[in-house]
């Protein structure tokens, strides 16, 4: 049952609260009680033909010969689509907001990069028949040396995943290898605590495993158009992928979904949607192509695994006085989403506590696993994960109660962020007390009484002296970058794009007179 | 490939059609017969989404070959709707936030009418156990397992 604590925060908070705290029916619930709601693969196309793809069976390898010529001759194999046929080989996702460089194929070329990477793709009757076919093609690899350990990857002499990045790392704003945050000097803060407490952690990928696999149909539409019904969590950025890939204007497409059978992150990343509209550009037919289960299960992209270590410095009485993190993002063969994933990885440090000296390294490595993606907090989740788990071994190793130190270390109104943002609107004291509460878990007066509102500001506002790192000789690469896939031929197309300009600053909101101060993002300079 | 003819009931009707051999009863639901409420989740046995009645009986369509229903009466979840009216088994789901995503409800929903066909006022150990083949990635296992309740007139825990 949902609960409303109004106690807190009562004078900061109206209670003309016209939904929070009512139920409300779901628009699409009749839809699923009846089995209507109409997902992408619900939709039967006349002459509808069925894609499938050639998945590498090597984690790291060259490419030396693709032999379709059985594949070819094998009943109801209508095309068979090579990297070549693709008009633009080579994307990045987040190239749609400048960020990155397109540095992964729809179709493997000269080099497979991880293990079940799309080479062709093969459109046929049936899906039967394209399996059938799949079976008679033949790929001749030279097996390259792998690397599927991120810090291993790091290493000079590690082998090249991915010649866009030769360091196996993806560089920022095209000279950062890594996301770096300073705050105050751990390192003497660490020399001098009580109590010094390393510790490694591990998470490890994850899959969505929704319900309804990943996939697409695309069709030739009456007006030259294509229709396109897709499991997609991301329409318009799928239809902004695809007219990059494909190289048409975007209203070349009409895309339909919005009906997703669970996503979780795992249906962002724009899939199947290229090569099913290519199959249908290529045949001039409707074409389905829809994840089975195994593909989802192996080849779907997980939740990036993320090697964290964090060392502390906390003294007796229990405030911790440094904090150091260094942390790899697994991004796996290619960039995707992950090197967002490693900024909110540093955003997120030291977690919701008020430390004085921070000191964060926050890597995006590439390794021959498969791509990883966006899942429920992406970057934030693991980093959590260790925190919560160092804070629980820190309250031991000094004797106190893991709520009480909790309360003790939490950021409260006004203080410095590491980030030098000062924290507004902090409610963590308030939520472990409540949990506490709700768990029938004593914790002492002190403490319940404690408030994010108060014992803030003061010194804890200041920004303190913080060294700047020495220039420790940045390693140059260690491997000479060769050329694998096509730069995409047609890079003068398209003339360098300015980078945006800063959007107008907003007017600051007047105090609002409803009850969202405390938490909006929008209002959040209400207070202080 | 040869074809074979194949009548049987499908939701209170008489159906035939052709199909190739080794075609599963969900392709010929969904692509034969067009009847798209059965989903497809792993083609393996393993999720539920799949499921129908055969004869009142629970079944994976996607792991039953579509030649063994020859004669006998085949229900999805378009059967359980009367008309305008939802069935109480549906109206139940709706009231109690027994969907998400919505994806494996039609498998639900075949299971939690299964069970009730035969046990009107199943304890909520019983419901557990009758849904424990049918997986929601969305895990909104409470609110169906209190929605079953509530369609067998059962306590609804909080």
């Amino acid at each position: 049952m949902l609960e409303l604590r109004k106690d807190i925060f009562a004078d900061e908070r109206d209670d003309n609260l016209n939904e929070i705290g009512k139920g409300t029916q779901r628009q699409d619930m009749l839809g699923h009680v009846t089995g209507t709601s109409s997902y992408f693969n619900d939709h039967k196309l006349q002459g509808m033909l069925h894609l499938k793809v050639v998945r590498s069976t090597h984690s790291h390898a060259r490419i030396r010969r693709i032999d379709t010529a059985d594949a070819e001759r094998s009943s109801g194999v209508r095309r068979i689509i090579r990297g070549s046929d693709v008009p633009r080989n080579l994307n990045t996702l987040l190239s749609l907001i400048n960020f990155g460089k397109d540095d992964e194929p729809s179709l493997a070329v000269d080099k497979v990069r991880y293990k079940g990477e799309p080479i062709l793709a093969i459109v046929a009757d049936s899906e039967r028949k394209a399996f059938e076919a799949i079976a008679k093609v033949r790929i001749d690899y030279e097996p390259l040396p792998t690397v599927f350990d991120v810090e291993d990857a790091l290493k000079a002499g590690a082998p090249v995943v991915n010649e866009t990045y030769p360091k196996n790392a993806f560089i920022y704003h095209d000279v950062y290898d890594h996301q770096k945050l300073r705050f105050g000097d751990a390192d003497a803060a660490l020399a001098t605590a009580d109590h010094v407490l390393e510790q490694r952690y591990q998470m490890s990928p994850i899959e969505h495993a929704p319900t309804e696999t990943n996939g697409s149909i695309a069709a030739p539409d009456t007006n030259g158009r294509y229709v396109v019904y897709t499991s997609t969590q991301a329409l318009f950025f799928s239809v902004d992928t695809c007219a990059k890939i494909l190289d048409v204007p975007s209203n070349t497409f009409h895309f339909i979904g919005g009906t997703v059978g669970g996503g979780f992150g795992g249906k962002v990343d724009t899939l199947t949607e290229p090569l099913c509209i290519l199959g249908a550009m290529l045949t001039g037919r409707p074409v389905r192509y829809v994840f089975g289960r195994e593909e989802e299960m192996q080849y779907g992209p997980p939740r990036g695994a993320e090697r964290i270590y964090i060392k502390d410095g906390v003294m007796r009485d229990g405030r911790v006085v440094a904090r150091k993190v260094r942390a790899y993002f697994d991004s796996g063969a290619y960039t995707r989403l992950s090197s967002y994933a490693a900024v909110k990885c540093a955003a997120h440090l030291p977690g919701p506590y008020t430390i004085p000296n921070v000191y964060g390294d926050v890597y995006c490595v590439f390794t021959n696993r498969t791509p990883a993606t966006a899942m429920r907090g992406f970057g934030v989740t693991a980093m959590d994960f260790a925190i919560e788990c160092q804070m629980d071994k820190l309250a031991n190793l000094v004797g106190m109660d893991p709520m009480e130190f909790r309360i003790l270390n939490a950021y409260r109104d006004g203080d410095m962020k590491a980030h030098r943002r000062e924290a507004k609107n902090t409610a963590l004291i308030e939520c472990v007390q409540v949990a506490a509460e709700k768990a029938k878990w004593p914790i002492r007066d002190e403490f319940k009484r404690a408030s994010s509102r108060k014992d803030g500001r003061g010194s804890r506002a200041a920004v303190p002296r913080t060294p700047t790192d020495t220039r420790g000789g940045t390693t140059a690469p260690t491997q000479q970058r060769t050329t694998y896939d096509r730069q995409p031929t047609t890079a003068l197309r398209e003339p360098p794009r300015e980078p945006p300009p800063p959007p107008p600053q907003p007017p600051r909101p007047a105090a609002p007179s409803h009850g969202a101060g405390r938490f909006s993002s929008v209002f959040g300079t209400r207070r202080r | 490939m040869a074809k074979t003819a194949l009548q049987f009931r499908h939701n209170g009707s008489d159906v035939a059609i052709f199909v190739d051999g080794g075609t599963n009863l969900l392709v010929a639901l969904r692509e034969l017969i067009g009847d798209m409420t059965p989903k497809f989740g792993c083609g393996q046995g393993g999720c539920g989404t799949c499921s129908v009645l055969i004869d009142g009986e629970l079944h994976l369509s996607c792991l039953t070959l579509a030649e063994t229903v020859a004669g006998r009466s085949v229900e999805t979840l378009d059967s359980l709707k009367q008309g305008p009216n939802l069935h109480p088994l549906q109206r139940a789901f709706a009231e109690n936030f027994a969907a998400q995503c919505g994806y494996c409800t039609p498998g639900m929903l075949m299971a939690a009418k299964a069970l009730l066909d035969r046990n009107p006022s199943p304890s909520r150990a019983e419901i557990v156990e009758a849904i424990s083949g049918n997986i929601c990635r969305c895990t909104g296992y409470e609110p169906i397992i209190n929605a079953i309740l509530a369609a067998s007139g059962g306590r609804v825990s909080a």
